[in-house]
């Protein structure tokens, strides 16, 4: 065997005995650095002949060659368990939990989402949203809505008073969101559709009464809408935000000082499963709301000639309507706070009511 | 308003049936709140005791057999002291539910002995208190049949859910003819023939208050004999749950029901002098009917005679001067109230009666003296006796009113077209008067209808007894275009505040608008014209003056439970003043424990720290960048409202003068008056104190404009004495060059011993965007002594070496 013959199989042998990526390098530079056994084997080339460069060169550069893609192949072998030991080494346990994302931990309260469901259908019907104060004047509240003073109407209001100014005028907490009606007839000339979301507030407390409650009113005035359309506009709010493809709705003859005709609508459902009601089927009404078309004294105090323009409004309780979609037994919950109740009952933050996606989950 | 389906149809002739009445009722607005059939006394039949004999191993028992009618006598083990054979009594057979023991009957062994049904006594089917024996029936009753029907029993009792503007409808009579304008019937007039009397009544009547009585009819009835009323009064009485308690007294209410007509009575040998319908005097006392004194004032309407009060005008009569089984001689009295008045003294004193409920509402007044006539003919046929005239005071006579109804009007209100005949016969037969023959006609309103003013009054006759059921929906006119925004600015940003707080992992509270006193006072608020004068409980007594009282205590409530990391949120109202101006829209939060954005508790990666300051200025900052305030302009300043901890607190400010907010934890004194404690902080933003955006001519955004060149970052420290503020020094280097620095954050905050007493080093790294060139070494040299030119300008700051 020549002496290249022998430095090329004990170069072979050291790449494949090499261990890591130092070790290969370290035989790298022993055999082709500056001083390696194959460079100096290729330095011995220039003070050869050129016949006997012509048969040396050949076999020197093949060493060369072929110790060269043997180290680069050990290379590639030793990066691999190296990578491979490193993948090993940082192995974890992925079942550890991760925190939940705060989006999927936040609520909105069903308040606020009933109130963002009937802007839906109503922004759907040409309405906008008005607003007013919770601290009203007797004017608003009562005067401008046709409530005479000591009528008994009045009385069933079970009003919130503040004390009386120098004028002997006394505030009070709204017992309705109809105010808004005449706040928005003193502002805006019809024609008027408008939904008014807010808080009210009675002195009365039990399982369906809260001293304070949420309402909302809707009022449409222009030249002729009349009970028909009324009767419309309510059965289709009540499809939508029921979410049924049909409801059966009775209207009854009643009476509310501000409108007249006046009327309060039953609307059928099954009662029969515990917890639960279902529209649009079953043998049982269940109050939902008053209305009726506008008094002509409220158009007057808001401004309006009564033979000139018309119109209807109605109210409902938006926390009953909540409590009988979603299902809440007990009205006093709403207002606790306790954190159980409402990411049982809240809302995704994300789950934003619309039309087009249904405006529940 | 409860009546009796008999008591109906004495004005009422009809063949309707129960469940028709009903519905029709409902229909026509006399909304039906119960109905109590009767079906409860339906199992019980009339029965005949055959034989009676001791029970073999009680001396107390006896054991019956008992005749029910199929010929096949059953075997009863009866108690009964007054059981016996040849009693006729009220059987139950096995199976039967008795009401006055609560127990279903099955056959059972008493002491042995089999026993297949039960005879009742009075109590047990809750008839009457009466337990003494069973039920014993005249010698005519017909076995076999349903006792109900035979004791007439079985009259089903229907009760309204009267609405307050319907006085007619609060009589058996107004109901009918209501029924019958609907189709249902027609209705039996029983028109009142007046009584003849002999001579004038002897008491007379003054009226020194005649705003509160517009009239007064009295008759003196002599020689009566107040004995109990008959079984059918008494009956009708009980089923709408009156106490029958004499003839005399029965009638007044039977009347009351029967036609809307309250009456009082007075016993005449207990009236001292002549009677005075006046105010109340102070001092004025009156023990009423009910037992109860009564203290009255002037705002009240009494009738007086020479001793004193007597009644209380439209609401309970005395107990010193009414009638008992002694009265030989009554006074009748019919009189008109003002309804007001009523109201309020009946509101005042705490009383609520048959009467009140009429007068308040608004008694015919053309019945007021067939009230009289009414109530003596019934005196007359129970009591016997000779009667004086009526004497009337104080009565004007009724003008009616008159209103024009264009017909055109029905359609315009409820778009159902009526026709013209139809229309004008409903209102005919409610007692209305239309004349004229055009399209517009004259309504004269009758007596009892106090509530009808205008035309539109009318169409809900029309529309009520033509039927709402006939009005066939109709859309409402729709709109010709793509719905546009329908929120106004402030509701937008509500919800966004909403949507924000939320995604931050808070909860949304819906918290009382009404606090305790002590919590308003803690947060600024407690004035007097926000606390309400009729609080429903004394710690909901003040108008909140901010969300966070309710929200800690909301928290500590939770706390309480076991739950002691929660954050909530609420955007809602607080008050600052009773105008609506002063109504502020706030969005506020709390966080507790270690309730941070990423988390609660402990964690295998790290666990949360107690919840702080800068917790609730990243949630305000939050909220605010929701309502679209602009984050880049706004100036965190200390000087928190006192109920912040004054070094763990900051006020956000846009300009010098407009407050967008506070946040920070709470001074150690603020959770002491609100009893709470553990780590918390809060903040409180105000929504509708972020400007409106500007109005923009078009959506196009600003063109984007990306530098070419390469973005640098380079860090600097600077030590500074320990009172300056980060937020100075990061404004200061930013200004060095605001064309080229493009941020400024703050990386490190150190103190220590090295750095020299009362120092700090700030640790600031800054983004550097090169706009025209690559910068050169020297540019970057000249930048950064600007920088720390500027820093030591604003602060004193010096590179830390």
């Amino acid at each position: 065997m020549s002496d290249l013959e022998t430095l090329e199989q004990s170069l072979l042998s050291d790449i494949a005995s090499a261990a890591d990526e130092q070790a290969i390098e370290a035989v790298r530079v022993a055999a082709l650095g500056k001083k390696g056994s194959v460079s100096e084997m290729l330095k011995t080339l220039g003070a050869m002949s050129p016949e006997e460069r012509q048969t040396k060169g050949p076999v020197i550069n093949g060493l060369k060659n072929r110790v060269t893609d043997a180290l680069t192949a050990r290379k590639s072998e030793l990066r691999d368990v190296a990578i491979n030991a490193r993948l090993i080494a940082e192995k974890v346990d992925v079942t550890l939990p991760v925190r939940q994302s705060p989006a999927e931990r936040g609520r909105i309260h069903p308040i606020s989402q009933v109130i963002d469901e009937i802007a839906a259908i109503f922004g759907d019907l040409g309405f906008a949203i008005a607003e007013g104060p919770d601290v009203e004047t007797d004017h608003y509240n009562f005067t401008a809505l046709n409530f005479p003073e000591g009528h008994p109407a009045r009385e069933m209001h079970d009003t919130f008073f503040f004390p009386p100014d120098a004028n002997g005028e006394r505030k009070l907490l709204r017992t309705h969101t109809s105010p808004v009606q005449i706040r928005t007839m003193e502002t805006q000339k019809p024609p008027i559709r408008i939904v008014i979301p807010g808080k009210t507030y009675r002195q009365d407390s039990d399982a369906t009464h809260s001293p304070m409650f949420h309402q909302v009113e809707g009022l449409v005035i222009d030249k002729t809408a009349n009970i028909a359309n009324m009767k419309w506009v309510l059965e289709e709010f009540c499809k939508a935000f029921f979410e049924v493809p049909s409801v059966k709705m009775r209207f009854r003859p009643s009476f509310f000082p501000f409108t007249e005709p006046s009327l309060e609508v039953d609307i059928q459902c099954d009662r029969s499963r515990p917890g639960e009601v279902r529209f649009g089927e079953g043998n049982d009404w269940m109050e939902i709301l008053g209305c009726g078309m506008v008094h002509p004294n409220v158009l007057r105090h808001g401004g309006l000639d009564p033979d000139e323009y018309q119109g209807f409004a109605w109210g409902m309780g938006i926390d009953r309507i909540a409590m009988l979609k979603y299902g809440m037994p007990d009205l006093r919950a709403f207002f606790d706070a306790d954190v159980r109740w409402l990411q049982h009952y809240g809302f995704r933050p994300l789950d934003i009511p619309t039309l087009f996606g249904g405006l529940s989950a | 308003m409860k009546f009796t389906l008999s008591w109906l149809k004495d004005h009422l002739d009809t063949d309707a049936s129960l469940e028709q009445i009903v519905e029709r009722l409902t229909s026509i607005g006399l909304e039906v709140e119960s109905v109590d059939d009767k079906a409860a006394l339906k199992p019980f039949v009339i029965a005949k005791v055959l034989t009676a004999s001791r029970h073999p191993d009680a001396d107390k028992l006896q054991v019956l057999t008992v005749d029910t009618g199929d010929g096949k006598p059953v075997q009863v083990v009866c108690g009964a002291p007054n059981a016996r054979a040849g009693l006729i009594g009220a059987f139950a057979a096995p199976g039967a539910y008795v009401p006055g023991i609560d127990v279903t009957l099955s056959v059972g062994k008493i002491r042995g002995v089999e026993s297949h049904g039960m005879m009742c006594s009075e109590r047990e089917l809750q008839l009457s208190d009466e337990h003494n024996g069973i039920i014993d029936l005249p010698a005519d009753a017909p076995v076999g049949t349903s006792f109900a029907t035979y004791a007439q029993l079985d009259d089903p009792v229907i009760e309204i859910n009267l609405t307050p503007n319907r006085p007619d409808a609060t009589s058996v009579h107004g109901i009918a003819r209501d029924l019958a304008a609907s189709g249902l019937g027609k209705l039996i007039y029983g028109a009142v023939e007046p009584v003849d009397g002999e001579g004038a009544c002897p008491v007379k009547v003054s009226i020194e208050a005649p705003e509160l009585c517009p009239g007064f009819a009295l008759r003196l009835v002599r020689g009566v004999n107040n004995g109990p009323s008959p079984k059918w009064m008494q009956q009708r009485l009980l089923a709408i749950g009156l106490r029958p308690i004499n003839a005399l007294v029965d009638i007044t209410n039977y009347v009351t029901f029967d036609r809307g007509r309250p009456l009082h009575v007075f016993d005449a040998k207990k009236v001292a002098g002549n009677l005075v319908v006046r105010r109340g005097r102070d001092g004025d006392k009156v023990m009423a009917l009910d037992g109860r004194e009564y203290v009255l004032t002037p705002e009240m309407c009494v009738i007086a005679d020479d001793n004193g009060v007597e009644s209380i005008a439209g609401i309970m009569g005395g107990e010193h001067s009414g009638c008992d089984e002694n009265t030989t001689d009554v006074l009748i009295e019919s009189a008109l109230w003002d309804p007001i008045t009523t109201a309020r003294t009946g509101r005042a004193l705490g009383i609520i009666t048959d009467a009140r409920y009429r007068f308040e509402r608004g008694v015919d007044p053309e019945f007021m003296v067939p009230g009289v006539e009414l109530a003596t003919k019934l005196v007359l046929e129970l009591c016997g006796g000779q009667p004086t005239k009526t004497d009337v005071t104080g009565y004007a006579g009724y003008t009616a009113k008159v209103v024009s109804l264009p017909l055109s009007e029905i359609k315009r209100l409820t778009g159902i077209e009526v026709p013209k005949a139809e229309s004008l016969a409903i209102l005919t037969r409610l007692g209305f008067m239309p004349k004229g023959d055009g399209d517009v006609v004259d309504v004269t309103v009758p007596s009892w209808r106090p509530d009808v003013d205008g035309k539109a009054d009318l169409v809900e006759e029309v529309m009520r007894i033509h039927g709402v059921d006939n009005i066939a929906p109709q859309p409402l006119g729709a709109h010709d275009a793509v719905n546009g925004k329908i929120l106004t600015t402030l509701q937008i940003r509500t919800r966004s505040a909403r949507r924000a707080l939320a995604v931050r992992g808070m909860m949304e509270a819906v918290t009382w608008s009404f606090i305790p006193a002590k919590h308003a006072e803690l947060f600024g608020g407690g004035q007097d014209s926000l606390k309400l004068s009729n609080p429903i409980a004394s710690d909901m007594s003040d108008m909140r003056p901010s969300l966070l009282p309710g929200l800690i205590a909301a928290a500590q409530r939770n706390a309480d439970r076991g739950l002691s990391d929660v954050a909530l949120f609420e955007v809602s109202g607080v008050y600052e003043n009773d105008t609506a101006e002063g109504q502020r829209r706030v969005a506020a939060g709390v966080r507790r424990g270690t309730a941070k954005l990423e988390g609660s508790g402990r964690n295998w990666s790290g666990n949360s720290g107690n919840v702080g300051v800068f917790d609730a200025k990243a949630d305000a900052i939050a909220a605010l960048e929701a309502c679209g305030a602009p984050i880049d302009r706004l100036q965190i300043e200390i000087g928190a409202p006192a109920w912040y901890h004054p070094g763990r607190s900051g006020v956000i400010k846009l300009g010098p003068k407009v407050v967008l907010g506070t946040f920070g934890e709470f001074h150690p004194r603020t959770l002491e008056g609100l009893d709470v404690s553990g780590p918390l902080c809060g903040f409180e933003v105000y929504v509708d104190a972020v400007p409106e955006p500007k109005a923009k001519p078009t959506k196009t955004k600003p063109k984007l404009e990306l530098s070419a060149f390469q973005a640098v970052k380079r860090d600097f420290a600077f030590v500074v004495d320990k009172a300056v503020e980060a937020g100075t020094l990061t404004r200061a280097a930013l200004a060095a060059d605001k064309k080229l620095i493009t941020a400024v954050s703050v990386f490190d905050i150190f103190e220590g011993a090295s750095l020299g007493e009362g120092k700090k080093s700030i640790a600031i790294e800054v983004s550097i965007q090169p706009v025209e060139k690559t910068l050169t070494d020297q540019d970057f040299e000249a930048l950064a002594a600007r920088i720390i030119d500027n820093v030591k300008k604003q602060t004193g700051g010096v590179l830390r070496s």
